[in-house]
C-alpha cells in the first residue's frame, strides 16, 4: 500500500538525560532488550573487550552519553541478514551508558571484514552511535583495530587524511582489550560520519 | 549538515542524503547543551556499505503483549488522562514500515520520570513507570496506551519549561533509519517557546507534533492522539502501481 508521500523525514530530537528506564533499564526493572555484553553461546569469533571514553569539548566525561553498536560475528556476518545468522541468538547489536567518568565497555567478539557493495572486503570495524543530552542528531563514527594489515587498504579509512585515521582506531591496551576515545568537540575530536 | 567536499571516494549512497536536512544542525547555541557537544568539524560523508545498509531486527518476539500499555505495568491504575497514541511508520516515500520496534519513555501525569536523577519536586506514581516498546503490524501502524506527560521544568535553568512530549526510538530497516525523536501534542503552548523543538529547521518541526485524533478515541475510556513516524528510505526501489 502507498501512501501520499510525506513532505519530511521525522526529525531527529535529543535522547535527553532519562532514557535509562527504557532503553538501558540496568538499574531498574523493565526487561532489558539490548546490553553491553554482546556474547551469546553461538557466536563465532574471539571474545573482546571494547571500552572507551566520551568526552566534551572542555574535555570533560559525558556522562550521560548512551553508545550502541552494530558489527558482524567473527566470520564478518552480520545477524538477521546473513542467510546462516537468520535466527541466530547473536543480535551484533549491543547498548550502554557511559559511567560519571564518561567510560563505556562492551564485551564482544572480535568482527570479521564485512564486505562493500562492489565485494571489497573492508577492515574489521563496529559501527558506533552517539547519544546524549545535547545532541540533536546522533553522531555516527566507526571502530577499526590497531592489529588489524587490513586497515592499510580499507576504502573508507583510506578516504580520511592521514593525521585523522588514527581517532578510529582501537588501541589493544591489553590482551583481547581494545580502548577508543571519543572526542566530541575540540582538540582530538573524533571523525564523525555523515551517512 | 555542512560536508567535506572534495572526498577521495566515489561516494554512493543508498539513502539519499537531502532528506537528512529535515534533521537539527548540530549546534543550536540556543539549546545550550549543545554548545560543548556538538562536533567542530563537519560531518564526513562515506559509501553505505553493508555495515550501513543492514541493522539489528527485533521483531515481535522481543516484546510482551503489556508493553504498549504503559497503565497496566503497576498494581493499580497510573494517575492521569488516560490517552491512546496512534499512528503509521512509513518511508520518506510513503511505504509502509512493518515488523519495525518502536520504543518510548515520558514523564508521569505530573511531569516526574522515575529516574533516578530526576529532581522535579513532583509526585512519582507508583503505578507508572513511563516505558514502553511495541513492533509495527504489516501495514506499519503501531498503538500506545498511557497517560499524557506533564510539562516540566529543566532544573538548573531560570523558569524554562518542556512541553508535554513522549521520547520515541526507531530502528527501521537499517542502522541508518536509526531515529530517536519527541512527540508533542497539538495545541500545547509551550511548544513555540521550547529551544528542544526548536532545534529542528522549520520545514520539517510540525512533523513532530502529534494530532488530536476524534475519530480515534474510545467513548468512557480514551482520548486519542494520531502521529506517523516518516525514517529515511532507500532510493530506486519503489515502483508506482
Ligand atoms: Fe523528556
Amino acid at each position: 500500500m502507498v501512501t501520499n508521500k510525506p513532505k519530511t523525514i521525522t526529525p531527529s530530537q535529543t535522547v535527553g538525560p532519562f532514557y535509562a528506564y527504557c532503553l538501558s533499564p540496568v538499574n531498574y526493572k523493565f526487561r532489558m532488550l539490548a546490553s553491553n555484553s554482546l556474547v551469546t553461546k553461538d557466536v563465532e569469533g574471539k571474545h573482546i573487550t571494547l571500552r572507551g571514553t566520551v568526552l566534551d569539548g572542555d574535555g570533560l566525561p559525558v556522562p550521560d552519553a548512551l553508545i550502541e553498536i552494530w558489527q558482524p560475528d567473527g566470520l564478518g556476518r552480520f545477524s538477521g541478514h546473513h542467510p546462516l545468522l537468520k535466527t541466530a541468538e547473536f543480535k551484533g547489536f549491543g547498548r550502554a551508558m557511559c559511567d560519571a567518568l564518561g567510560l563505556f565497555s562492551f564485551e564482544t567478539v572480535k568482527p570479521g571484514g564485512a564486505p562493500m557493495r562492489d565485494g571489497v572486503i573492508q577492515a574489521p570495524h563496529v559501527a558506533v552511535s552517539i547519544f546524549g543530552k545535547g545532541l540533536n542528531r546522533h553522531l555516527y563514527t566507526r571502530v577499526y583495530f590497531d592489529d588489524e594489515e587490513a586497515n592499510k587498504s580499507d576504502p573508507v579509512l583510506n578516504s580520511i587524511p592521514e593525521d585523522l585515521r588514527s581517532k578510529l582506531i582501537a588501541k589493544e591496551i591489553e590482551p583481547d582489550c581494545y580502548e577508543i576515545s571519543i572526542r566530541l568537540q575540540g582538540e582530538g575530536e573524533s571523525v564523525f560520519f555523515d551517512v | 549538515m555542512i560536508t567535506d567536499t572534495p572526498n577521495p571516494l566515489e561516494i554512493s549512497t543508498d539513502y539519499p542524503l537531502e532528506s537528512t536536512r529535515a534533521h537539527p544542525p548540530m549546534l543550536t547555541p540556543s539549546y545550550v547543551f549543545t554548545r560543548k557537544r556538538a562536533p567542530h568539524r563537519p560531518l564526513r560523508v562515506i559509501p553505505h556499505t553493508l555495515t550501513e545498509l543492514s541493522g539489528p531486527i527485533y521483531g515481535h518476539d522481543s516484546v510482551q503483549p503489556l508493553d504498549n500499555d504503559l497503565t497496566k505495568q503497576g498494581e493499580g491504575e497510573p494517575i492521569g488522562e488516560r490517552i491512546f497514541v496512534h499512528g503509521q511508520v512509513m518511508d520518506e516515500d510513503g511505504r509502509a514500515i512493518p515488523n519495525t520496534l518502536i520504543e518510548i519513555w515520558q514523564a508521569n501525569a505530573a511531569g516526574r520520570y522515575i529516574h533516578a536523577l530526576d529532581s522535579h519536586p513532583a509526585p512519582l506514581d507508583p503505578n507508572f513507570y513511563g516505558a514502553g516498546r511495541t513492533v509495527t503490524a504489516d501495514d506499519g501502524t503501531y498503538t500506545f496506551t498511557t497517560i499524557k506527560p506533564g510539562p516540566y521544568p529543566i532544573m538548573g535553568l531560570n523558569n524554562y519549561w518542556r512541553p508535554a512530549h513522549i521520547h520515541l526510538s526507531l530502528f527501521g530497516p537499517s542502522f541508518l533509519t536509526r531515529l530517536v525523536t519527541q512527540l508533542y501534542f497539538e495545541g500545547d503552548p509551550l511548544i513555540q517557546h521550547d529551544m528542544i523543538y526548536s532545534t529542528a529547521p522549520e520545514s520539517s518541526r510540525e512533523a513532530m507534533i502529534a494530532k488530536f485524533d476524534m475519530s480515534a478515541t474510545k467513548s468512557e475510556w480514551a482520548l486519542a492522539y494520531r502521529f506517523d513516524i516518516v525514517l529515511r528510505g532507500q532510493k530506486n526501489t519503489h515502483i508506482e502501481a
